[in-house]
């Protein structure tokens, strides 16, 4: 009983925390606030979170608590480790970087030629809408059930967006600036290298975005169809069946920091590369 | 449009016969091996023949696949347990359900986002931080988590579906609840509309162009959300336990047919939301 009013008045304190905070930001929007807002918003979830399962008296097997996941993620950093390697470096990134890879020549290909460019992009787009990961399977049955097997379904799930995306910042450019290239008599290269892929970064840098998470999901659920004994996916199929959900949940919180991670240092790329771009300035302005 | 039928039919037309060329590639191996257990010589005919007309191989060539889903969805029952239509309307289900309370849960927290700065605060950076994680990794623990409460059957597949489709919602509605210039709202408080008025006549209506995209990245997401939350469940029924049971057995041709069931139906949802779409805005003299 202690712990659930514990978890109420927790509840009640992070609430308020927040309606105060909000209002002294309605002044200048500074950043601290804007950072401690949400963080308090999370810390008092997995607070509230703790008391109620302790309270209720919930089973480990269903739901555990923060601070056991927390512990058993402290034991087994060792397991984890190997996990994410297995996961995330050899079949995520390798297929991330494939897959883009590839995603970019085609649309720098599919550019130059309209009729493919016409042929090509609907079906794309239709591509892109589909659930790609039941090609998962068929994949593991090609490449085994190692790495490779993942890093190809990674391939193939961030190929269509990863180009649809490209193919459209490579129009991005104005037709005057491109007919001031040609007042300059630069050529189809040199127009491309200082022009339009330049500008065209912005595009690329979104589609970069949304397929770091797809490149994790797609190399995760992959090892449902077959994998090594090791792995982010094959540890939580396995877990769920022993019912070690705190180790599951470890692996869930791996994921997380991965998939934030990778997505950060993207975003901290594009900073570095789209610096020109308005929404870029915007944010820099209000730091 | 009309322009682009002929690429669009080009391209396709080359994917097939790149297909075909693939099945020859993929399945020779097998061919040969029985070819010279048997001791007879293949021609390069009997080989081609032999590679197109494989039970379990490597690659089905697109007949095998057609008459496939021709046998599955036509020529059986829509009761029978291997009909293809069967399992088709488990995954739709459990699509639309999860779909509907997905974009209600999105359009929910955008309103509330709108209106609320606490929420906008502290919500949105958790909705954006809740789509790193991936998500779909953790489908088979929900599934057993839900199982082990009673709940069983329609509902945790739908749950996954709602997770994966309430982010692109939210987003797109934020933006579009967003997106009435200030004089239009300034206009709104010359003639004293109340903020509900506010809301019915000015910020809803014009937020629908962002709702309706936004719900073609739901469904899409949706279906997948559907498909693998079935894997988990032991195989029992829809398009993903088809996925499972085909690559356990090998039955390659049953895999490719689901898959191409799936697209199918991805194709027809977001098809239909486009319709309704281009109809609704139409009638509200927006498009």
């Amino acid at each position: 009983m202690a712990w659930i009013v514990a978890g109420i008045v927790a509840w009640g304190l992070g609430l308020w925390a927040n309606v105060r905070l909000a209002r002294l930001a309605r002044l200048p929007r500074s950043r601290a606030t804007g950072l401690a807002v949400p963080v308090i918003f999370g810390v008092t979830l997995l607070v509230i979170w703790e008391c109620f399962v302790r309270g209720l008296g919930v089973p480990s097997v269903i739901l555990p608590p923060p601070s056991a996941i927390a512990t058993r993620f402290a034991a087994a950093t060792h397991i984890l480790w190997e996990d994410f390697v297995q996961t995330a470096i050899k079949g995520a990134l390798t297929g991330y970087v494939l897959g883009c890879g590839a995603a970019f020549l085609t649309a720098l290909a599919i550019d130059r030629f309209p009729f493919l460019q016409r042929g090509l992009l609907p079906v794309g787009n239709f591509v892109a809408a589909l659930p790609i990961i039941g090609m998962a399977p068929i994949l593991v049955m090609w490449f085994g059930f190692d790495w490779q097997s993942k890093a190809a379904v990674v391939v193939v799930m961030v190929f269509f967006p990863m180009l649809v995306n490209t193919v459209e910042g490579l129009q991005a450019s104005d037709r005057m600036q491109r007919d001031l290239m040609r007042t300059y008599a630069a050529g189809y290269w040199q127009t491309l290298i200082k022009l339009r892929l330049p500008a065209a970064m912005p595009f690329v840098f979104n589609g970069l975005k949304i397929t770091t998470t797809l490149a994790l999901i797609g190399a995760i659920v992959a090892e449902f169809f077959g994998s090594p004994i090791k792995g982010m996916g094959f540890r939580i199929s396995t877990s769920v069946g022993q019912l070690a959900l705190d180790l599951v949940w470890a692996e869930i919180v791996v994921a997380a920091i991965a998939g934030s991670a990778f997505f950060g240092a993207v975003a901290l790329l594009e900073r570095a590369i789209t610096f020109w771009h308005p929404s870029q300035r915007a944010r820099a302005g209000q730091t | 449009m009309k322009r682009s039928v002929l690429p669009v039919l080009t391209v396709v037309l080359a994917l097939l016969v790149i297909w075909y060329g693939a099945a020859v590639w993929l399945n020779a191996a097998w061919a040969q091996d029985r070819a010279t257990r048997a001791g007879v010589e293949l021609s390069l005919a009997e080989l081609v023949a032999d590679t197109w007309a494989q039970d379990k191989p490597k690659l089905p060539a697109p007949h095998q696949v057609a008459v496939e889903l021709w046998e599955t969805t036509v020529e059986k029952k829509i009761t029978s347990k291997r009909s293809l239509v069967y399992h088709s309307w488990i995954t739709l289900s459990a699509t639309l359900l999860g779909f509907a309370l997905g974009t209600a849960l999105g359009i929910a927290l955008a309103v509330g986002i709108v209106y609320n700065r606490v929420m906008d605060m502290s919500v949105m950076p958790w909705v954006i931080a809740s789509q790193t994680i991936p998500i779909l990794a953790i489908a088979p623990m929900i599934i057993v988590v839900l199982n082990a409460v009673g709940i069983s059957g329609l509902l945790p597949k739908a749950m996954i579906s709602m997770y994966l489709s309430f982010f692109p919602v939210v987003v797109g509605m934020v933006k579009g609840l967003r997106s009435p210039a200030i004089m239009q709202l300034d206009q709104m408080k010359t003639w004293n509309a109340s903020p509900a008025q506010t809301f019915w006549k000015l910020r809803l209506p014009s937020s629908l162009p962002y709702l309706f995209t936004s719900m073609k990245v739901a469904m899409a997401a949706s279906l997948v959300g559907a498909i693998v939350g079935e894997l988990p469940t032991g195989a029992v029924a829809g398009l993903g336990a088809r996925l499972l049971a085909g690559s356990y057995y090998g039955q390659t041709i049953q895999i490719w047919s689901a898959l191409f069931m799936a697209a199918a139906l991805a194709a027809v949802l977001v098809g239909l939301i486009g319709l309704v779409q281009r109809l609704v805005l139409k009638r509200m003299g927006m498009a």
